[in-house]
């Protein structure tokens, strides 16, 4: 995914993307006009918010899908100011969307944390980029600096460069990272209860779900649901790749057929599966293309949103062996904390690895079955959940060719290259075939 | 219609400080089981009266402190 193109004329990414970043302040603000925030605590603009984002149905974009509005009450009761924290980790190495829009609108993603930062009361915005994304880390540094010039920063806005690691981006971990450097998934047993930075409540929020709350702050829930389904409303990014012509990131309304998305970025060959979510998301099976990209629909056939990655996979190449990748990537990236999840993933790793390779005893199928089943739920976050999702889809969409391989028969796109893409140098990445 | 209530025990594990001593298993293995690797499965479903003793035990024999005793209201 070197080359990101991306889709204009859309409501999040409106500029096309020529040699430079853009846009500049000015040119942010003559496209989606001024947003003004209340200097102090306003009853009824922060109240008008929240509504407002409630009204419009705003899923959170960052992987859970949680209802954005919700998150902000219980973080601003607290004695303490709290802090906002904008979640730009993006640790799925398939995603672009994040650095896309913090390249191409970081005003958008700041308005939206200052509007978050208005309701909640907070002091103190924090941006958190990967250490290895350096684009996006100069584009929002940039962009700060903008506004802290322009004077329109009303609060502390401070870049941060948590390591590049796949759960480094869960929120627990995230804050952990930020509160004392550990930057490990905390077990919560009871989620109402905000996470904490130096006692602070804090609030997080995905970069994308951010500026979508700036375009609600501006134009209101009903304009948000004029695109979408009643169920699902307003548009979402989504980073297509695999086997199309163009992959990249594109501007999609909630309810799209999963089709047709592929089709924006240049469908070529007939697919054997795609990949919906993450990489611990799930495979749908070539007969459902038609399913509306929306979470019900997408719940109903075992999948999910995720943080809107949408892999195609060509007919030809083996979903086993790809699943066995990746498998293999997700057990690399545990955070090393749970036993389930330490012990689990590497096993169902080498599991599939023997399937695909179709050297695998006659008890594989149950056993992956086994202990998807024993690690399901037992981390402290959801990261081994993601892979059992992922594992179990596997099984279901490409059972024809599973069949074959437990039967010691590998498809020939065993050998095939693989349409993943991982980070260089990974495990999983050298284990190719 | 008056519904009785009443506050029950449930098992949890903290999986982040459990190091798979196995303790809990051996002490109350009606509500705990141990995965391949060692690890406890705990059933989450109100502890019976009749356990509780022994789930209280169970916790405070853990050295990692990673068995968790919660309260919750079930219906009588």
């Amino acid at each position: 995914m070197s080359a990101v193109t991306l889709e204009t004329n859309d409501r999040l990414l409106t500029v096309r993307p020529g040699g430079g970043m853009g846009p500049d302040l000015a040119e942010h603000l003559a496209t989606h006009g001024t947003l003004s925030i209340p200097a102090r605590d306003d009853t009824d603009w922060r109240t008008g918010i929240q509504r407002a984002v409630s009204a419009s149905g705003l899923l959170g974009r960052g992987g859970a899908g949680f209802p954005s509005a919700l998150k902000w009450d219980a973080v601003r009761r607290g004695r303490r100011r709290p802090m906002v924290v904008v979640n730009a980790m993006e640790g799925e190495p398939a995603s672009a969307k994040d650095r896309v829009l913090l390249s191409y609108a970081p005003h958008l993603v700041l308005d939206g944390a200052e509007v978050v930062a208005a309701v909640v009361g907070a002091s103190e915005i924090v941006i958190c980029v990967a250490e290895d994304n350096r684009t996006a880390a100069a584009a929002v540094e940039r962009a700060v600096t903008e506004r802290m010039r322009a004077g329109i920063a009303r609060r502390r806005m401070s870049v941060r460069r948590p390591p590049s690691r796949y759960v480094a981006g869960e929120e627990s971990a995230l804050v952990s990272w930020l509160d004392d450097k550990r930057g490990l998934p905390m077990l919560r047993v009871d989620k109402s209860v905000p996470l904490q930075v130096s006692r602070r409540p804090v609030v997080v929020h995905n970069v994308e779900t951010l500026s979508q709350v700036a375009l609600i702050a501006r134009h209101g829930p009903d304009w948000f649901r004029r695109v979408g389904t009643p169920e699902a409303p307003g548009s979402t990014l989504v980073t297509v790749s695999g086997a199309v012509r163009s992959p990249g990131v594109f501007e999609v309304e909630l309810g799209t057929p999963v089709v047709d998305i592929v089709r924006r970025a240049g469908l070529e060959t007939e697919l054997a599966g795609v990949l919906l979510g993450g990489y611990g998301g799930a495979w749908l099976h070539p007969s459902r293309l038609a399913t509306p990209y929306a979470p019900g629909p997408l719940s109903a056939v075992g999948a999910t949103l995720g943080v809107g990655i949408v892999i195609a996979l060509p007919v030809g190449s083996c979903g086993i062996t790809e699943t066995a990748r990746i498998a293999r990537y997700m057990a690399g990236e545990s955070a090393g904390q749970c036993g389930p999840c330490v012990y689990g993933l590497p096993a169902i790793a080498t599991d599939l690895e023997q399937l695909a390779a179709g050297r695998a005893d006659s008890a594989v199928l149950e056993r992956i079955r086994a202990r998807a089943t024993a690690i399901e739920g037992r981390g402290a976050c959801r990261h081994p959940d993601g892979v059992v999702r992922l594992v179990r889809s596997a099984l279901a969409v490409f059972a024809d060719d599973v069949a074959a391989h437990a039967q010691g028969r590998p498809c020939p796109g065993h050998s095939a290259g693989s349409v993943l893409r991982f980070p260089d140098g990974h495990l999983a990445s050298r284990r190719a075939s | 219609m008056i519904t009785r209530q009443r506050v029950a025990l449930r098992l949890r594990v903290d999986p982040v400080a459990c190091d798979a001593y196995g303790y809990c298993a051996e002490i109350l293995p009606e509500r705990v089981t141990l995965d391949e690797w060692g690890y406890p499965i705990v059933d989450g479903t109100p502890v019976d009266a009749d356990l509780v003793a022994l789930a209280i035990r169970a916790g405070a024999e853990c050295p990692r402190r990673a068995v968790l005793l919660e309260r919750v209201t079930v219906n009588r």
